[in-house]
């Protein structure tokens, strides 16, 4: 975090020795852009503040399925309509694969849980318009199902025969 | 004045709701707003420098560069720079989205900011870490190689429709 700050100083002190005019309207076009955009982003929290109220032991029950391909599933659509940061996530994860939940059920719920943004939809469409934002979204979920594929085969959890 | 009540109606209904929930230490109110806190903290924080760089990406990033590194089709090198990028983009896809789509306006392909934003949300070096410390580095590894060839795949995919039908990223800065 502090890079960040280290390098937006240091980026804004070598624009303004090169160009103050041009410094000048780069930072106002940032904050135009911010301006316009901050409605979203705040919608976007309250969203979050509200989904993270789902609580641990649903998913743990949702996800722990008899049958593999029922918990992918489960663990893909999850993962698509919740987000949480990395930690709440990891250590969730990390509970689901010591209760004996399969690698690829756990990766389809972390691999859509990033990929897959149905809370992020009004910041999205901001910048990429509705049908792009949709479309993304569904390549999206199939890009994790892929991933969680592929994770059960490496692990021995599904077999290619 | 009425298009600000109308765009902030909803985070001013949810202050309204916490601050009534916390005089009444009404538990489930309560709750709401630390979980809004949680991300909220890290958003204040990098939201305003990462507007204030793509600011000046866009006044200083010139074009042909644009074009040459993330706008020819013929070169694949735009999806190691994508991802690259989209690895040291602080924030996942709160920051990416707008880079993205200042990219785009640049003169940046579809198939290459596509490609951006979806490693940007998969690739963050700190949750990366993370994972591999929580459930091994083995799966993080799977899922890291494993998903390049979706990304791109899908990527391409989805740009050549886009481009197919003229779909155009909306302007922000107007």
């Amino acid at each position: 975090m502090a890079g960040l700050y280290v390098f937006t100083g240091m980026a804004l002190l070598i624009s303004f020795f090169l160009d103050r005019e041009k410094t000048r309207t780069g930072l106002k076009r940032g904050m135009m852009k911010l301006k316009k955009t901050m409605p979203s982003y705040l919608k976007l929290l309250v969203i979050i503040a509200i989904v993270l109220l789902l609580s641990e032991e649903i998913i743990i029950e949702t996800l722990g399925q008899e049958r593999i391909f029922l918990g992918l599933i489960s663990s893909l659509i999850l993962g698509s309509i919740t987000m949480m940061p990395g930690f709440i996530a990891y250590p969730l994860a990390k509970i689901l694969v010591a209760r004996g939940v399969q690698y690829m059920v756990v990766a389809g719920f972390v691999t859509s849980l990033m990929l897959v943004g149905v809370v992020t939809y009004p910041l999205e469409k901001e910048y990429f318009g509705k049908r792009a934002t949709l479309l993304r979204n569904l390549v999206g979920f199939f890009i994790a199902a892929a991933i969680a594929l592929v994770t059960g085969i490496f692990y021995g959890e599904v077999g290619l025969g | 004045m009425k298009q600000t009540l109308k765009n902030y109606g909803v985070f001013l209904l949810f202050l309204t709701f916490s601050g009534v929930s916390f005089l009444l230490e009404y538990d489930f109110g309560i709750r709401i707003f630390d979980n809004f806190m949680i991300f909220a903290r890290d958003m204040v924080l990098i939201i305003p420098p990462a507007f204030v760089l793509i600011g000046l990406f866009d006044v200083w990033a010139r074009r042909e560069k644009v074009e040459k590194h993330f706008g020819n089709t013929n070169n694949p090198l735009r999806f190691v720079w994508a991802v690259l990028l989209a690895s040291t983009t602080v924030g996942g896809t709160f920051v990416a989205f707008p880079l993205a789509n200042a990219l785009y306006h640049k003169g940046a392909k579809y198939s290459s900011i596509l490609s951006y934003v979806t490693a940007a949300s998969l690739f963050m070096i700190p949750m990366t870490i993370m994972e591999a410390g929580m459930l091994g580095i083995k799966f993080t590894l799977i899922r890291l190689l494993a998903s390049l060839p979706f990304i791109f795949l899908g990527s391409i995919y989805l740009g050549r429709h886009l481009e197919k039908i003229g779909y155009e990223l909306p302007k922000i800065d107007q």
